[in-house]
């Protein structure tokens, strides 16, 4: 919510400057970014670098989640949808039914860390250990080298697009025949901060976020492939290096391959001082 | 002098021109909260109604909601909501109302004219704000004292709901106690009852159906709380199975329709489940008060009756 509120303050800021200075062509081209809330941290960042050297555009960004932001393209509100995971067959269809053309561009890379409290033993966990977890076989942390406690499973709701790659690719182990579900006693929680601060000061918990969410009060596991290989720590050559196993691509989409000021943002989102923000904000940048 | 006389003529004269106008006004006004009931109802209903040919009764009367998957077993949401606002009525009501005898009953006059305004600040509230309180302290501090696996429950949840229907009982409850008559007190104290009697026996069932309200009100507010519900209970579907479920998370049907309605696609089977989910709030909350104002109607014939 105070995230939709600092880039209604962002949108307005351009118009501000722009009734003080006259010089400037009045014809800015105003570019809307929106959807993902993993993303939207990010998005920010990159317009607030944007902007000042570039008068002629009007950025302005909001979250709202991936679905929102694909929504909004294919009603045509916005014109850069920001999605954490690819967009559906169904999404697809819809937009060209409405004549919109969907196009991706990778802009950055995500992990998910598997976040515990601090107080809690364990180091490192496998997939497997992990789906077996959040599928509600195993309970109690003993059974994964830590203390005699019960696990407390925290996630985001579904709607959330980490929520559904956590699904796919974490609990359901990659494999699109599982229809293995969360344990119904998961805690679903509305907010990244919501599960920080739960994990922070219950050490039954076990939670996951996107690295760029992860802060310094809780523990980062480490996590092995498949139990053999050595357990990896997430980071940005971890996932580079594609050695950290749960990681994935993060997108913008496009009406089209994009075209005009819309093509001069994604270029420099793309290019060395664009990918820096993506490091600085915790994200992995796209490799050459 | 002469100059204030016609000034109050004119003023009639310009209600009696605009009455045509302000009569009918007024009138509309009073129907329009009806007209508004029947149209949410209508909404809610071409919204929601679709959700019963789309998924299958089993579906809905199964025991697990995961709606990206098809998933809409609807009782545990129910259960959650009724739950939760089971909780909060068992600390709400008796607080509330022994409150509301404090103040009216007890109280020295300034202690009264100190507790009421501060009760009904504590009414005023954002929940959100609430909700922040207990998922920092409250949670943490359930979860340490009951030695639980999690903080995040139906406890917690029932207590700040509590928190947020006490001042509702307390000033209505307030105000139907302050509207019995001096007269039936003096007369208990005159025939030798001690204050605690008078209070139990003569006031409290004098102000009966005034207190009854009030109760109601509460709960009708606690059901249809959303913000701190969703922060603080916790949001895991689960069947409540007893009252020991009390202890462990619950999902509620408000927290269901804030969290997802966000992103669902209109038109979408997940999209008419969750008005259908509206509808069976919209009804239970009217049960709830169709049945208070029932058991009003019928106490008040029976202490009618005593009085008269």
């Amino acid at each position: 919510m105070t995230l939709c509120l600092c880039a209604g303050l962002w949108a307005c800021a351009p118009h501000a400057a722009q009734g003080g200075s006259s010089t400037e062509s009045p014809a800015a081209v105003s570019i809307q970014s929106k959807g993902s809330d993993t993303i939207v941290n990010l998005a920010l960042a990159w317009a607030e670098a944007y902007q000042p050297n570039h008068p002629e555009v009007n950025l302005s960004v909001t979250g709202g989640g991936t679905g929102t932001g694909i929504t909004a393209l294919i009603s045509g509100t916005t014109d850069i949808a920001n999605a954490s995971r690819q967009i559906k067959a169904v999404e697809i269809e819809e937009a060209r039914a409405k004549g919109v053309d969907p196009t991706e561009t990778v802009i950055a890379l995500d992990a998910i860390a598997i976040i515990i409290n601090p107080n809690n033993p364990v180091t490192q966990l496998s997939l497997q250990q992990i789906s077996d977890i959040y599928a509600g076989k195993i309970d109690n942390w003993l059974d994964v080298g830590g203390e005699d406690r019960p696990i407390v499973r925290l996630s985001r709701e579904t709607n959330s697009g980490t929520h559904v790659y956590f699904l796919e690719k974490v609990l359901r182990l990659g494999d699109s025949k599982s229809t293995l579900l969360f344990d119904p006693r998961t805690l679903l929680l509305p907010s990244s901060e919501g599960i920080t601060t739960e994990v922070r000061d219950n050490p039954n918990a076990i939670g996951y976020d996107g690295l760029g969410y992860v802060t310094p009060d809780v523990k980062v596991v480490a996590v092995s492939a498949d139990g053999v290989s050595p357990a990896v720590f997430p980071s940005a050559d971890t996932v580079n290096a594609g050695t950290y196993p749960i990681s994935r691509e993060l997108y913008v989409y496009t009406n089209g391959a994009p075209q005009g000021e819309v093509k001069k943002y994604l270029d420099w989102m793309l290019s060395p001082e664009g990918q820096a923000i993506v490091l600085s904000m915790g994200f992995v940048p796209v490799g050459e | 002098m002469d100059t204030t006389a016609p000034r109050p003529r004119k003023r009639l004269a310009i209600f009696r021109t605009a009455d045509p106008v302000l009569t009918p006004l007024i009138k509309a006004c009073g129907y329009s909260a009806i007209l508004f009931v029947i149209m949410i109802f209508v909404f809610l209903w071409s919204e929601g109604f679709a959700a019963l040919g789309e998924v299958s009764l089993k579906n809905l009367f199964s025991a697990r909601w995961y709606p990206i998957e098809e998933y809409f077993g609807l009782l545990p949401l129910i259960g959650g909501s009724l739950l939760v606002t089971l909780g909060a009525a068992l600390f709400a009501v008796p607080i509330g109302v022994l409150t509301a005898v404090y103040i009216s009953e007890v109280a020295p006059r300034w202690m009264r004219e100190v507790l009421k305004p501060v009760i009904e600040i504590l009414g005023g509230l954002p929940s959100v704000v609430l909700g922040f309180l207990g998922i920092l302290v409250l949670a943490p501090f359930l979860r340490k004292l009951l030695d639980l696996p999690t903080g995040l429950t139906a406890l917690a949840g029932s207590i700040l709901l509590g928190a947020i229907s006490i001042p509702t009982i307390v000033s209505i409850a307030e105000d139907a106690l302050d509207a019995v008559p001096r007269s039936y007190r003096d007369a208990s104290l005159a025939i030798g009852a001690t204050r605690w009697q008078t209070i139990w026996r003569v006031t409290l069932p004098a102000a009966r159906s005034g207190v009854f309200t009030a109760i109601m009100l509460g709960i009708g507010r606690a059901i249809g709380e959303t913000m701190t519900v969703m922060m603080v209970s916790g949001n895991a579907a689960v069947l409540p199975s007893g009252l020991r479920a009390l202890f462990e998370p619950v999902r509620t049907m408000t927290a269901t329709i804030a969290a997802e309605m966000g992103e669902v696609a209109t038109g979408s089977v997940h999209y008419h489940v969750l008005f259908l989910i509206g509808i069976i709030l919209f009804l239970i909350s009217l049960v709830v008060n169709v049945s208070a104002s029932l058991l009003i109607q019928r106490k008040q014939k029976r202490s009618e009756r005593v009085l008269s």
